[in-house]
């Protein structure tokens, strides 16, 4: 570094701990050095946090948030504002992504126990953003205007008006009219471009400390502060920059190729990112044949369907979220990673992951006799996850805990389990397959070609 | 536990396969850098459709950028009278006319290839049938009862329902041609895929730029990725 520079920078450290934070969030921050691909999607909802900003900002700067204005203002954007529909494309599959990568980091929180003590506050905090990020996507799809936008957010407030004696009234405030209306476009906008963004940073703030103060969970399960060399760094623990904001920088690089791919060649992913009655525009004396949410919200969407009661509908579908926070102190194993737990929990969350999604696919259907009667299965195994959870994991066998951390990603050999022969089985039959070798070899062939340019 | 578990992919399964229902939708071939293609189903846009429904979300002037014509060639093909090329494409007939001829107003069509697909719309202008129970005499399978006469008849000639038992009941379930329009089946087929690939392309124009960028954009990303993944690499390489 230049001597102006670092008497800039000794200026600047007088005045304000710049150096200091950098040094302690950054070189002196250990994390473990096992992190596998599930670990990247806490760096990517960051990513798209700022995605979701930043042309959130320009977008704001046309759209116009007006009942009689909004539909041809995004119309506007798509069409006669420079690279308006670059911007448009980004946000709305960047909302998408958003919540595909937020489901990854839940799971991966679940998958190897993060949740659980000492990390209870840091499960609360992603909570809160995971319901805030519901509520910002649920009005930021009010602001185009369409007819899923208008009808879609006329169910949902009007989920509201099922709650005893101040349902009613409470709807209306929301709307801030009687039927869901400009006023209602006007507060929505307000709320989606500032009030819920400035939670949702506030929240992320209050995350990160969080775990910057109990460390990063692990593939393992095991707190790597527990083994410390004599300088007292963890043995197991590496500094998160340069390893990780390497490694970070090389995923982020894979994601925005998908993220790339979609806006370029699929912005509406077949009408799961933007649907299609979205681009007719509201109309409140048309209702449409079939009301379906955004793909996200869709699981919860079924439960509420499932149950045959508005009110019923709203409590379990609230329920449904609710159990959530309560994962900590329903989850009474001490093993965290599901690496050392009992079998019988790998099924129970195979089985609660696939009727999530289950209820994903039944929330995008209309409602038959059959789908009902499925989406009421999927709710009940849903609820009985977790309403078991506290009985079968206080009872759970489980297999020792190593010292030390292992591998990212267990070798297959080392894998209990048939399922696992038997991929190991065909992994082998496909090595020895005649076509593997000629694909190896065409490749290796253009590769010459390329390298010999 | 393991029939909870069988009975989950069961169910998972059965919504894969679900069955379809109602008359089959024809596949449109849908191009828009097929630059003749749009630009004829343009002109028979204007003659046909533009009397009853607008294009409001696009101006003339684009449609004259993005398909590489001329004021003079624009003005021969689809923008008439004293109307200014910076203007957007509307209809020339007010919402008022349209409702006492009608009954309603046509709807705007910029983006219903986007709302309906492509291929629906392709279906739609080609199941006119006729029934003298309509106030214009005719009616249309993929849309019943539709208060819209069907502008492309002299081209295509009167069609009629194909009926069959469904389920005890007669129903209709396709139409054919009954008499001779100024074209033949194969020529009106490619007249309607013109007017769908028209439309497909007023519905976003911005695609004629995002779709042939698409591939610079990811070949760059992935050099770039590439690039980040030799720099992990490297640091990486002493992390046992």
């Amino acid at each position: 570094m230049s001597d102006k520079a670092g008497s800039f920078r000794e200026w600047l450290d007088e005045r304000l701990p710049v150096t200091k934070f950098l040094e302690d969030q950054l070189l002196k921050y250990y994390a473990p050095k096992n992190f596998n691909f599930l670990y990247f999607f806490g760096s990517l909802a960051l990513l798209v946090l700022v995605n979701q900003i930043v042309t959130g900002i320009v977008l704001a700067m046309h759209y116009k948030p007006a009942a009689e204005l909004a539909f041809d203002s995004v119309e506007y954007i798509m069409r006669d504002v420079d690279w308006g529909w670059l911007l448009r494309y980004l946000h709305s599959t960047g909302a998408s992504l958003f919540f595909v990568v937020i489901y990854m980091h839940m799971f991966r929180a679940i998958f190897y126990g993060s949740f659980k003590k000492p990390r209870e506050l840091l499960w609360l905090f992603g909570m809160v953003i995971f319901v805030l990020l519901m509520a910002e996507a649920f009005m930021g799809y009010l602001l185009p205007w369409g007819q899923m936008s208008y009808w879609g957010a006329q169910v949902i407030i009007s989920l509201f008006g099922a709650i005893p004696v101040v349902g009613e009234d409470l709807a209306t405030w929301i709307k801030g009219d009687f039927v869901i209306a400009d006023a209602t476009l006007n507060r929505f906008f307000a709320l989606h471009v500032i009030a819920v963004p400035l939670a949702i940073l506030g929240l992320v703030v209050l995350h990160l400390a969080a775990l910057r103060t109990t460390g990063s969970n692990n593939p393992d399960g095991i707190e790597i502060k527990k083994n410390r060399d004599l300088l007292g760094i963890p043995k197991d623990g590496i500094p998160f920059h340069p390893y990780y904001t390497v490694k970070d920088l090389y995923v982020a690089g894979l994601f925005i190729t998908i993220f790339a791919w979609i806006v370029f060649y699929s912005p509406e992913m077949g009408g799961l990112f933007l649907e299609h009655p979205n681009f007719d525009p509201a109309d409140p004396m048309k209702t449409p044949e079939h009301i379906q949410p955004v793909w996200y919200f869709t699981p919860f969407y079924s439960i509420l369907r499932a149950v045959p009661s508005k009110l019923g509908g709203v409590m379990a579908m609230g329920a449904s979220i609710v159990v959530l926070f309560l994962l900590p102190w329903l989850d009474r194993c001490p093993v965290k990673s599901i690496r050392y737990r009992s079998p019988l929990f790998k099924i129970a969350l195979l089985a609660f992951v696939l009727s999530f999604i289950g209820l994903g696919v039944l929330g995008t259907k209309p409602v038959t006799e059959t789908y009902t009667l499925m989406a009421r299965f999927f709710s009940v195994i849903y609820f009985a996850f977790f309403l078991l959870l506290p009985i079968f994991s206080s009872v759970e066998i489980t297999k020792p805990v190593p010292e030390r951390l292992t591998e990212p990603v267990i070798p297959l050999s080392k894998r209990e389990g048939f399922q696992w022969r038997l991929i190991e089985e065909g992994i082998r039959a496909l090595k020895d397959s005649p076509h593997v070798d000629k694909a190896k070899d065409t490749l290796s062939k253009v590769r010459d070609k390329i390298t010999r340019r | 536990m393991k029939k909870v578990f069988a009975l989950l992919l069961l169910c998972t399964l059965s919504l894969a396969c679900r069955a379809e229902s109602g008359i089959k939708i024809e596949h449109a071939d849908v191009d828009i850098f097929d630059q003749l293609s749009v630009i004829r189903g343009a002109g028979y846009f204007a003659d046909y459709c533009l009397g009853c429904h607008g294009l409001k979300q696009i101006r003339y002037s684009r449609i004259a950028k993005d398909l590489r014509i001329s004021e003079p060639k624009l003005r021969e093909l689809i923008l008439f009278g004293d109307t200014k090329i910076h203007e957007a494409v509307n209809t020339a007939m007010g919402p008022k006319t349209a409702e006492t001829a009608f009954g309603v107003v046509p709807p705007d069509l910029s983006l219903v290839t986007r709302t309906r697909g492509a291929d629906w719309v392709y279906s739609y202008l080609r199941g006119f049938y006729d029934d003298h129970k309509r106030p214009f005499g005719v009616n249309n399978i993929f849309s019943p009862n539709v208060a819209m006469p069907n502008p492309l008849w002299p081209l295509q000639g009167p069609q009629k329902p194909v009926l069959d038992r469904v389920d005890g009941k007669l129903e209709i379930v396709g139409v054919e041609r009954e008499g001779r329009g100024s074209m033949t089946p194969a020529e009106f087929d490619k007249a309607v895929n013109d007017i769908v690939n028209f439309l497909a392309y007023v519905a976003e124009p911005s695609a004629l730029q995002r779709i042939p960028m698409g591939k610079f954009v990811i070949a760059f990303l992935l050099f770039l990725t590439y690039l980040c993944y030799l720099l992990k690499k490297e640091y990486w390489k002493d992390i046992d």
